[in-house]
């Protein structure tokens, strides 16, 4: 204990440290009246980057315009943009300082995520949980979440804010959408003035029951985009988790233009319901065919639920394929091992796209000779069947599928 | 404790590594390069006994281990060998060395085939001058010991097949050799197969049995003669112990190995198998090697699938094996597993009722004087490392602090394989894996031709064969420092260096017994 401490100690901790973390620190932050800066540190890679956090945390301070403090850090192995994160929610729980921001090194910038890109699989990462972050991109969902919701102790929320907007900076998530997940208004608000500046691709809204909900997040990101002025776009996908919420389905699908999808969140629904939640999911099939229509009336993608058992692979896969029977295009997924069977689950059958291309070269030949009927040898195909072809061939090429044909043309 | 400070004579080797010219009393060679070192002259060999001095009835037991050291004539400074197949379950070696030091010995040096963590009270018989130092792998608080500079004499650090050379050509003799064995009989041929601390292969007590002057077998699972199959031939064994327990069976075989479950080192494992089905490696015949750790199991579990989908056996698999091992020979994916140590249960089940599961040595597998080894037979080894750097050069001993933490085991020799292919992360916490320059050069990257992480795959440019095989393949692959950069930018920059002294605690052997490199004191 240093001896400038008279008064009465106030510690200001964020992050997590113990034998069985990895890649996080734990930041405890004293402050103090004189006496300047002292930092302790204790680290598992001391040896080899020891000298590299010092400087670090001093930086970090510098810019939080702190200059008496004590500061303790145990780390087990934190990347920069984790120390940087730790250090600022520690500060920041002090109130000494409220507005300045620790930013940590940037990448660059992914291109601009499309309104009807892939969303076949979006892998949760929950947003206290640093480790999962830097390697999420690896396993090659389409999109990776942030969460700020479920996943992260009541607790945690303030530093975990801090945590995914430096993640959304320092990491690359390779060609996944970064999404983030907030909570629930209007503690969400507060998460959109944190991540927001640092461009998400998406914003998924959780327990949403009515488009007003929707508009108000619409604008509170727009509200800060004007400030900031940047215009890249960020995505809305509302998530629907009660019975209220797919009654009003359609009016929040097309509460503001942004909106690219809906999805559900079954575990809530089913409660909300008062019924079990089965691997059939009989107990939310009309939910679902409700929610999957309201998305297709409103021109959007219609995105399912999790699958929550990891270790059941042969469970997930018979899910993705009914869902994708009833109009989904996706789904999440908890583990990165689901990402392989989802994908597979969502891609058409070698037969549809077969038949498809047939269907496709038909269309391309009836356009070149300026025909307006397409047909398939003495048959002719009618334009929804060949709309449906094009979109599928589309579809599959999208996600490689057609790699292998076209390599061999 | 004091550290132990030495006046050395260092020289530069072939691959620019300082290494000391004299260790533990010995002139050493420096290491000239792969295959550059022709050794000449004739092989060592154990004094001349005649059966006349033991017992017509084939009767060899003694009362205990005592008994067996004092006839085989302990005295101060001898070397003392024993072997891991009990790993970290085995008793035996610990009892030796405690009942010596009862004896009033001193200055022994011990030779075991790899040491274990509970084998760390051979500090205090270190530390009390019974023991002076060890010449064999110091694996977690041994190694600490030996890397802040407190053994009296040099570690050596040799593969499994340099243990062998070492011993063949008579760069160590081993006064005494205790075997410990699952299944013996009093005329001391015995077996790792069966008994209750089962272990598998006795491959590692081979040389011992045969070169050192004095050979001692202890079992707790003594059967009338003969003892069928005999790894050990009791024709080259002197005294037969029976104690209650050699080990503790629990940690002599892990009950299942176990895949990984991190989802990155899934991926690492996945990108192992389709590099080996991609550059054609995976054909009707092939052979390869793997080790027993997760990743390594989870490239065979991978594999096994690839090669299901493809119609495609293997003649011959060597390894550690496992469970995962045993799958394909069960499932006819392979005619053989020529087993070099038995990892689980399942495997000692399966080298003790298959006929076509065979325990091998380092002689047959690895040895620099064999006329010629498997290793070099095997198509693909999948091994793994702690550093490598863009020279492709691999360490497997040191932690990028310098601390001394692992052994060599037969990493070393599988590097002959027609592909090596190193499987690692490229960090582990924050630490880079691929780095400038390994602290501790184990093997040369001219034998390294793969390294294979979650963020990409580089091979070798030495390799154009494989570059070229692979070009259509939709694996990652990189550039090494194109991977290196990712990481170092990710960690933050390139790590510190090491703080390590100029006092050198350890050498590290080729496999022709030249020195490759140092393990040098830590500083506290």
């Amino acid at each position: 204990m240093g001896t400038s401490l008279q008064h009465a100690l106030q510690i200001y901790e964020a992050g997590r440290s113990g034998k069985d973390v990895r890649s996080d620190c734990r930041v405890a932050f004293l402050p103090q009246d004189s006496g300047g800066i002292a930092i302790e540190l204790k680290s598992r890679v001391g040896a080899y980057y020891g000298d590299s956090i010092r400087r670090q945390a001093q930086r970090t301070l510098d810019t939080l315009a702190i200059g008496n403090c004590r500061l303790c850090i145990e780390d087990e192995g934190a990347l920069p943009f984790v120390i940087a994160a730790r250090i600022e929610a520690a500060v920041k729980k002090s109130g000494i300082v409220k507005l300045a921001r620790a930013l940590s090194e940037a990448v660059p910038l992914p291109p601009v995520s499309s309104k009807d890109r892939l969303r076949r699989s979006r892998l949760y990462l929950p947003g206290s949980e640093p480790k999962y972050f830097i390697n999420a991109s690896l396993h090659e969902p389409d999109a990776i979440i942030l969460d700020l919701e479920d996943s992260v102790h009541p607790d945690e929320k303030y530093a975990a804010r801090i945590l995914v907007r430096n993640a959304l900076r320092s990491v690359s998530f390779g060609r996944c959408e970064r999404m983030v997940r907030i909570n629930q208004l209007p503690l969400g608000l507060e998460d959109l003035e944190e991540v927001v500046p640092e461009f998400p691709d998406l914003v998924l809204i959780p327990k949403v029951e009515s488009a007003q909900q929707v508009a108000d997040v619409a604008q509170a990101i727009a509200q800060i985009q004007r400030t900031q002025e940047h215009t890249r776009p960020i995505w809305l996908m509302p998530i629907l988790e009660s019975a209220l919420g797919i009654e009003n389905a359609h009016a929040i699908a097309t509460a503001d233009e942004s909106v690219v999808a809906l999805t559900i969140g079954l575990e809530d629904y089913t409660a909300d319901l008062g019924v079990a939640k089965t691997v059939e999911g009989t107990e939310s099939l009309y939910a679902r065919t409700r929610l999957v229509n309201a998305a297709k009336a409103a021109g959007i993608q219609a995105i399912d639920s999790v699958f929550g058992d990891v270790g059941d692979i042969e469970g997930l896969r018979r899910w993705g394929e009914n869902s994708r029977a009833v109009g989904f295009e996706g789904m999440g997924c908890i583990h990165p091992s689901q990402i392989p069977i989802i994908h597979d689950a969502f891609a058409p059958t070698e037969k549809e796209i077969e038949k498809a291309l047939k269907i496709v070269s038909a269309y391309d030949e009836a356009q070149r000779e300026g025909l307006g009927v397409v047909s398939l040898g003495s048959k002719m195909i009618d334009p929804p069947v060949v709309n449906r072809a094009l979109k599928l061939a589309a579809t599959a090429r999208a996600m490689g599928l057609l790699d292998a044909r076209e390599a061999s043309k | 404790m004091t550290q132990v400070a030495r006046e050395v004579e260092l020289a530069r080797n072939a691959a620019g590594r300082l290494v000391p010219v004299q260790a533990n009393g010995r002139h050493q060679r420096l290491y000239a390069g792969v295959g550059q070192y022709q050794p000449t002259g004739s092989k060592a060999a154990p004094p001349v006994r005649s059966s006349r001095d033991y017992p017509a009835s084939g009767d060899k037991r003694v009362p205990n281990i005592e008994t067996a050291l004092r006839l085989s004539g302990l005295r101060d400074g001898m070397v003392i060998s024993s072997h891991h197949h009990l790993r970290d379950g085995d008793a035996v070696a610990l009892a030796t060395l405690q009942t010596a030091a009862q004896m009033g010995v001193k200055d022994l040096i011990w030779f075991p085939s790899a040491s274990f963590p509970s084998q760390a009270p051979v500090i205090d018989l270190m530390d009390s001058g019974i023991v002076h130092h060890i010449e064999g792998s110091m694996n977690g608080p041994l190694g600490d010991y030996c890397s802040r500079g407190k053994m009296r004499g040099y570690g050596v650090l040799r593969s499994h097949g340099g243990r062998w050379q070492a011993v063949q050509d008579g760069e160590v003799h081993i006064d005494i050799a205790v075997i410990a064995a699952p299944t013996a009989d009093p005329f001391g041929n015995a077996t790792g197969s069966v008994g209750r601390s089962a272990c598998g292969s006795l491959g590692f007590a081979l040389a011992d049995s045969i070169y050192a002057d004095h050979v001692i077998v202890v079992t707790d699972n003594l059967v009338p003669f003969p003892c069928i199959p005999w790894q050990i031939q009791g024709n080259n064994v002197d005294y037969v112990v029976e104690v209650p327990s050699i080990g503790d069976p629990a940690k002599i075989v892990s009950g299942t190995t176990q895949i990984t479950r991190s989802p990155d080192r899934l991926k690492i494992a996945e990108y192992v198998a389709r590099f080996v089905r991609d550059a054609g490696i995976m054909r009707d015949g092939f052979s390869f090697q793997a080790g027993s750790g997760g990743i390594a199991l989870a490239f065979v579990d991978h594999l096994r699938i690839m090669m299901k989908d493809a119609h495609v056996k293997a003649r011959f698999v060597r390894g550690g094996s496992t469970r995962y091992l045993v799958e394909l020979l069960q499932e006819g994916l392979t005619d053989y597993i020529l087993d070099g140590q038995t990892f689980d249960l399942e495997a000692v089940r399966s080298i003790a009722t298959n006929s076509r599961h065979v325990a091998t040595s380092p002689f047959t597998s690895y040895n620099y004087h064999g006329k010629g080894n498997f290793a070099s037979m095997v198509d693909v080894a999948v091994l793994g490392a702690t550093e490598v750097d863009s020279e492709f050069n691999g360490n497997v001993v040191t932690h990028s602090d310098g601390r001394l933490l692992h052994g060599i085991g037969g990493w070393q020799n599988c590097l002959a394989a027609g592909c090596t292919i190193l499987a690692v992360p490229s960090f582990r916490d924050r630490i880079p894996v691929i780095v400038d320059k390994v602290t501790t050069l184990t093997g040369p990257g001219e034998l390294i031709d793969v390294i294979v992480t979650e963020r990409g795959i580089a091979v070798n440019p030495r390799r154009k064969d494989l570059l070229e095989a692979t070009k259509v393949s939709k694996l990652p692959i990189r550039p090494i420092q194109d991977i290196q950069r990712e990481v170092f930018q990710i960690c933050g920059g390139a790590p510190q260096k090491p703080q390590l002294t100029d006092n050198p605690v350890a050498i590290v052997k080729w496999v022709d017994g030249t020195v490759i490199d140092t393990v040098w004191q830590v500083r506290s």
